[in-house]
């Protein structure tokens, strides 16, 4: 194997070793030990993504000291590890990885990586497969003359296979069915359970005793279909979901506490309790409300609570909420509210509360299979009946009944759904689009208008330099910006790396919470920071000019630097997609009027259709509000505050950089930087509802030919095999033809050239 | 007919001792990352020794 590059990591993702402390802890609380001396970790490394990681990897951890066994999984980005339990750090683990480039994740459920449904799903899908394949096979002999007792000991084994094979696959159906039954519903389940064994029940008499035709195909191939349907459907809300699972911050879920007496241990956000003096370092999020603590000082990032864009200095009494970013220097708070009162969970009540007024969503599916259903045994009954009333036996009646319960069976309707939607779903995949739930596409493509937030979503989350500043002064600015993680620094040390400077030494470099950084280059004294800070060292006391940063070195003059929100690559193809749809474009910001103005005008936004400084509560009232007046609303959003509008949408998306509620909550995540993931989610969403609806009109318009012959008796089990398959296979067909035909119409943009890799986000 | 007798149950045989081996390997976890391991066939080292101790 050639060497395989590490994944990009620069050298401010080197601090989050040191400042390991909360995720050591909660990685020594994940262990699992097995009672032999042995403990399990599960690490996420979302960053695995060749064959070299894998082997890097693996001997890396077998040769850590009192590692046993390590093993990685590819396909979920996860690393089973076996360690010593007498192991006297086992965060050493993190380390190693952490040391070879990976960023890992720590407190993911440390289960031991096996689907339990998936293996039940699997293990009737190919006892089914089993039995459909034996069964079909003696069913042809029959159907190809073999006659007398052959005949007889053919149809004996075919029930003999085919009831035990149906009664073990069947077994989701029968719950199911069940489930719906007690609540006095009705699903697609119920008429396939009472059609699959009232087939089997009379099949088997007639093998038995009866001697006529037996059905035992047909349910047993209607019971694998489905399950094929049903397996794909898991596997992708399973990839969605351990998708959107390994975006996780990496930082963990508790809190350095200092007590009293000055020592500190870690508990987790639950046990925090308001008055507690917490410690948070830089890079890391506040983990409740609070205010700073007398003597410190930092600056805060607040862009995911609350939509501002640019960073805010905190001093000692300054009031911070839970979810901000603390930037430059490690603090100590003082918890004014406990997890359960922070502003997430405000945001959290407030985001139920807006679900609650929704009225919950029928799936079109499900909408069907409430008429389907009484239908098909409405259909039955009467067949029975007039049977009956023409003077026939019970038993041919019942034949007759049986042969129209099996012909209506939902076997291409039960496929109608999830083949269209995991192709959907495949479609978006490659794009970086993750999709949580089937329903997700029905709701998206009956959006009528589209609202956005500002902040993270319609703008980049990182800052960008504006093009004024000169190429040797910048140079100088990045050597200081390059040792900070404040974003106005981040937005410096990126620019100068784009345009391919490479930054003076610098020393003595140290960062001032609040003001800025300060060091020397080339031997003369430079800061950078904010105005007062820089312009203490510089030559003209009045430098006109406004800037968000300033910077100066050794008697020169101050020199102001403005940043500006960079808008997400692909936002004006985004914002002309949904004007070619006729979708209406909304703006509610919880930023100030004059930036959210500029965004709105610069994509060409209609001015009053954008709000700015809006509370989270008041953009779950807006959308209500439009909802009411225009119809399902789409709602882009990424930040804590726009948590109460994702719940209250119709149909939400979220970048994957988005804060950890919104990642919990939006239908889809994408993980690229541009905004045509919205557009693409929105067309792709509309083919594959027109999709589902063909297949139905399919399905329904091949029981609409095949019910009338079942119902006065022309239908035989072959017949029954064939037209069941038939439309089973056109139903699938008619699905993947989706793929070719998005490919045709250049709507869509075209998935990147890479595989998708799930991109991780720090801090 | 007679030919029957034995050719069934060869046939049926087969088919479960296919459907045995299928459940043993997705047990046995050969399924869990089918991925990670068209990838590991590229790698010429063998995999490190699992330092369990039995």
């Amino acid at each position: 194997m050639s060497t395989c590059c590490a994944p990009g990591l620069g050298s401010e993702d080197a601090v989050q070793i040191e400042e390991g402390r909360l995720r050591a802890e909660e990685f020594v609380r994940s262990g699992r030990d097995d009672g032999h001396g042995l403990t399990h970790y599960m690490l996420t490394v979302p960053s695995i993504h060749c064959a070299d990681c894998i082997v890097k990897l693996e001997n890396a951890l077998t040769k850590t000291p009192g590692v046993c066994q390590a093993r990685v999984n590819f396909s979920t980005r996860r690393v089973a590890v076996a360690a010593s339990a007498a192991l006297a750090d086992p965060f050493e683990i993190v380390r190693t990885v952490e040391k070879l480039g990976y960023p890992v994740l720590v407190g993911t459920a440390n289960d031991n990586g096996r689907d339990p449904v998936l293996a039940g799903l699997m293990r009737a899908l190919v006892v089914a497969g089993f039995g459909a394949a034996n069964v079909m096979l003696l069913s042809v002999s029959i159907w190809a003359g073999a006659d007398h007792a052959t005949r007889a000991l053919f149809q004996l084994i075919s029930g003999l296979i085919a009831v035990p094979a149906v009664l073990y696959a069947g077994q989701p159906f029968y719950r199911s069915a069940y489930g719906a039954l007690r609540r006095g519903q009705l699903n697609m389940d119920v008429p396939i359970a009472i059609g699959v064994l009232l087939t089997l029940g009379n099949s088997f008499y007639e093998a038995t005793i009866g001697g006529g035709e037996t059905w035992f195909e047909a349910p047993v191939m209607l019971i694998f279909f489905l399950l094929v349907g049903r397996v794909l459907d898991h596997v992708m809300r399973e990839k969605a979901r351990s998708g959107i699972s390994n975006l996780s911050r990496i930082a963990a879920r508790g809190a350095i506490r200092i007590g009293a007496d000055g020592a500190s241990s870690f508990i987790s956000v639950e046990e925090i309790r308001p008055g507690m003096v917490l410690e948070v370092a830089a890079g890391e999020r506040f983990p409740v409300d609070g205010v700073i603590a007398a003597g410190q000082a930092s600056d805060i990032d607040r862009s995911l609570a609350t939509g501002e864009s640019l960073p805010v200095p905190v001093r000692a009494g300054d009031r911070i909420e839970a979810g901000a970013l603390n930037l430059s220097a490690p603090v100590r708070m003082e918890a004014t509210a406990d997890a359960e009162h922070s502003l997430i969970q405000e945001m959290m009540r407030l985001m139920e509360a807006a679900e609650q007024g929704k009225a919950s969503y029928v799936r079109l599916g499900d909408r069907i299979s409430s008429i389907y259903a009484p239908f098909v045994h409405l259909a039955a009954a009467l067949t029975f009946a007039g049977w009956m009333l023409t003077g026939h036996s019970a038993h041919a009646a019942f034949s007759a009944a049986v042969a129209v319960l099996i012909i209506t069976c939902p076997c291409a309707l039960g496929l109608a759904v999830p083949v269209a939607q995991v192709v959907g779903a495949g479609l978006l995949l490659k794009r970086g689009i993750l999709v949580r739930t089937g329903s997700a596409f029905e709701r998206m493509a009956e959006a009528k208008v589209v609202v956005f937030d500002k902040t993270g979503t319609l703008t980049l989350p990182t800052l960008a330099l504006d093009q004024q500043t000169g190429d040797a002064d910048l140079a100088r600015m990045a050597s200081l910006a390059a040792r900070s993680r404040h974003p106005l620094s981040v937005a410096i040390a990126a620019e100068a790396r784009l345009r391919g400077i490479v930054p003076p030494e610098a020393t003595e470099v140290v960062e001032r919470p609040g003001f800025g950084m300060e060091g020397r280059i080339g031997g003369l004294p430079a800061r950078l920071g904010r105005r007062d800070f820089v312009q203490a060292i510089a030559a003209d006391e009045d430098e006109a000019g406004t800037g968000d940063l300033w910077f100066a070195i050794g008697g020169a003059r101050a020199t102001p630097i403005r940043m500006r929100a960079e808008l997400r690559p692909g936002s004006e193809a985004a914002m002309q997609a949904f004007d070619r749809a006729r979708l209406p474009r909304y703006l509610l910001s919880g930023d100030a009027p004059e930036p959210a103005a500029e965004v709105g005008a610069r994509l060409g936004f209609s001015p009053d259709h954008v709000g700015a400084r809006v509370s989270p509560a008041g953009k779950a009232e807006r959308i209500a509000q439009l909802e009411a007046a225009e119809g399902p609303v789409l709602f882009v959003g990424d930040g804590i505050n726009d948590a109460p509008a994702l719940g209250a949408a119709h149909v939400s998306i979220t970048p994957a950089d988005a804060s950890e509620v919104g990642r919990a909550n939006a239908d889809f995540v994408f993980t690229g930087r541009s905004l045509t993931a919205v557009s693409d989610s929105l067309v792709v969403s509309k083919a594959v509802l027109a999709c589902v609806r063909e297949n139905m009109a399919l399905a329904i318009g091949y029981n609409m030919i095949a019910v009338p012959l079942a119902v006065i008796g022309l239908v035989t089990p072959l017949g029954a095999a064939i037209a069941m398959s038939t439309s089973s296979l056109i139903v699938v067909g008619n699905s993947l033809r989706l793929r070719l035909k998005l490919r045709d119409e250049a709507k869509v943009s075209a998935p990147p050239a890479a595989a998708y890799r799930p991109e991780v986000r720090f801090g | 007919m007679n030919n029957l007798l034995f050719l069934i149950p060869i046939a049926l045989g087969l088919g479960a001792l296919g459907l045995a081996a299928f459940l043993w390997a997705y047990r046995s976890g050969q399924f869990d990352d089918l991925d990670g391991d068209a990838l590991r066939i590229l790698t010429d080292e063998p995999p490190p020794q699992d330092k369990r101790p039995r």
